[in-house]
């Protein structure tokens, strides 16, 4: 199509390798770091080639970590399962009460779907916190910092508008022909929303989905304000936990692998949904 | 009106149903709604707040005082501190990101396997939570034995301290807010640039046009759109940076890096300060709103000759 001299192809190569490079490296260094010991890393200069050591997973998966003032008991485990529960709970529940909405939107004019969708829109231009600090008062009047009811609440604001955003534009492209054709055959609205209008628009209901997950996974300050200690994902658990260990910075870098792990993973495998999810996200709303 | 909601009204025809004495909407509807009602009663609270004279520790001194915690700022040297710097790093990162962003989506314009593989790639920073992000930088420039450390040493650079020396604090957590968000905007041009028409480009090759010119007075023009798009969210989203800074130096060393959500965090948590911080944040709010309105005008205006030209 377009023609590119030698030059052109050697400038375009080195770019993309340094842009490779530095957007890579950080994720790579840590992940090396993680399988060395203080010494090891201390070492100046650092060296590539090392004697890997399993040591830092298995002080953080059995919660004993060795310091030189002795052993401390950390719960960095605790944040993990915390983040799988909180995230997962959140999404499920976004898309039990966002879907339906979504289709309402797309399918239905009234004035209060276009109210609902203009405030959960101007949220997005609000500050967390504006929302955040009132809320931390009430929820300590109410004891919901204590629960992961209230944490996955919170995440509402997350993961429902995203999945209303996303699954709405996929509804609203749907022809609503065939709900019309299944309905005059004598099947009642639900039917035709589960069997007909959900499947067809799968692909947008899984790109939402994954996308709030990770959102909500790797949310940080509504934790930070709302959680209590034992209630806390790895975001904010790795902070913690950074301040706690001090300087066990093999450490510090599995924790910060462990956390980082499942969305990563999540986002290589599902990358097809996610780049068109974040289109859609940001084009569309 | 929205963005969302200007493009939900151009060009798609509409078959929505009127729902004459339905319910089925609203039932389907009043869990958001809920959600919705969720977001307004602490942000009115919050308004609320914001005018009265509130500290946690000194509850009996609760009371109106009109606008003066508004009016208290207006002379504060620490608040025009905080409205400097986060103004500074909004522009900083935007403006660095757009244009990395957009040379990144040139470069990987032409679909190949190896272009894509690059932007999937390039997905996993963008999926890496920021306060995280910010934990991973501070590992790589730890003084002591920081990667990025020993490889400025290698410049004859010795004392360089990253985020922990006033002078290069910002730098830091720039390119750490770089790192994490450029992908994003990549993703969003990326997307641009491959769904343009290719007729103009192809005339214009024909025609023996310069690059330069076809970058300019085509590529740009018809990509602008997409650029104020995408340089909305990232505008937003760093005029409100949290995470990356509170992880990185809470706003540190001494006030260098205090930017709004930090400074309205820790007048709340510290000084328990109720009044102030929400105050702080309304301010916040306005300029969020007044900075998303120029973009949305501007927005409107390149969409309109956009289309004017295809």
């Amino acid at each position: 199509m377009e023609h590119v001299s030698l030059a052109g192809r050697i400038f375009r190569g080195v770019a993309l390798t340094l842009i490779l490079v530095f957007f890579m490296f950080p994720i790579f260094w840590i992940l090396l770091m993680s399988f060395q010991t203080n010494e090891q890393i201390l070492r100046i200069p650092p060296r590539i080639y090392f004697e890997p050591t399993l040591a830092n997973y298995e002080a953080l998966i059995s919660g004993q970590l060795r310091t030189a003032a002795g052993n401390l008991q950390i719960s960095f485990m605790r944040n993990l399962f915390n983040s799988f529960v909180l995230s997962s709970a959140a999404v499920v529940l976004a898309l039990l009460l966002g879907v339906p909405a979504a289709y309402a939107f797309a399918r239905y004019k009234f004035r209060l779907g276009e109210t609902i969708a203009f405030t959960l829109l101007s949220f997005r231009f609000a500050p967390p916190l504006l929302v955040l600090l009132p809320l931390s008062l009430y929820y300590q009047q109410l004891g919901l910092n204590d629960t992961y009811f209230g944490i996955v609440w919170v995440y509402q604001l997350i993961a429902l508008p995203l999945i209303l955003w996303i699954v709405r534009g996929y509804f609203e492209d749907m022809s609503p022909d065939i709900e019309h054709a299944y309905r005059l055959a004598g099947h009642s609205w639900r039917e035709a929303f589960t069997r007909i209008a959900v499947p067809l628009a799968g692909p947008g209901i899984a790109a939402a989905g994954l996308l709030s997950f990770i959102f909500c996974w790797n949310n940080f300050v509504f934790a930070l304000i709302l959680a209590s200690a034992d209630k806390q994902p790895v975001t904010v658990g790795a902070l913690a936990f950074v301040t706690a260990s001090g300087i066990q910075y093999g450490q510090i870098a599995a924790a910060i692998v462990l956390s980082v792990m499942p969305t990563l993973l999540l986002a290589l495998y599902a990358q097809r949904y996610l780049v068109e999810g974040l289109s859609l996200g940001a084009v569309k709303g | 009106m929205t963005m969302l909601q200007m493009l939900r009204t151009s060009g798609r025809v509409d078959r929505k149903a009127r729902p004459r004495g339905q319910i089925l909407p609203y039932v389907l509807s009043l869990p958001a709604l809920l959600v919705c009602v969720a977001i307004l009663v602490p942000f009115v609270t919050a308004a609320i707040y914001s005018l009265q004279r509130y500290r946690l520790n000194l509850p009996y001194l609760r009371g109106f005082i009109g606008l003066q915690n508004y009016i208290d700022f207006l002379s504060d040297p620490a608040f025009w501190n905080t409205f400097r710097i986060s103004l500074t790093y909004t522009a900083l990162t935007v403006v660095l990101e757009l244009l990395l962003g957009l040379a990144i989506a040139l470069l990987l314009r032409r679909p190949s396997r190896f272009h894509n593989a690059v932007s999937i790639a390039l997905l996993l920073p963008l999926m890496t939570a920021p306060a995280i992000a910010a934990l991973m930088w501070k590992l790589m420039t730890n003084p002591s034995f920081g990667i990025l450390s020993y490889l400025v040493s290698l410049f004859g650079i010795n004392d360089f301290k990253w985020a922990s020396d006033p002078s290069t604090a910002l730098f830091t957590v720039v390119l750490v807010d770089i790192w994490v968000y450029t992908p994003f905007i990549m993703i969003l041009l990326l997307a641009g640039l491959r769904s343009l028409p290719r007729q103009p480009f192809e005339a214009a090759a024909l025609d023996g046009v310069p690059a330069s010119f076809v970058f300019f007075r085509i590529t740009l023009p018809m990509l602008a759109p997409y650029i104020i798009t995408a340089s909305l969210f990232r505008l937003l989203d760093s005029i409100q940076q949290f995470d990356i800074i509170y992880a990185m130096t809470q706003g540190g060393p001494g006030d260098r890096l205090m930017v709004f959500q930090v400074q309205a965090y820790l007048e709340f948590f510290q000084y328990t300060n109720v009044g102030r911080s929400t105050a702080l944040l309304m301010i916040l709010w306005l300029i969020t709103n007044i900075l998303s309105n120029i973009f949305i005008k501007n927005w409107l205006r390149l969409r309109a000759r956009a289309h004017h030209q295809a």
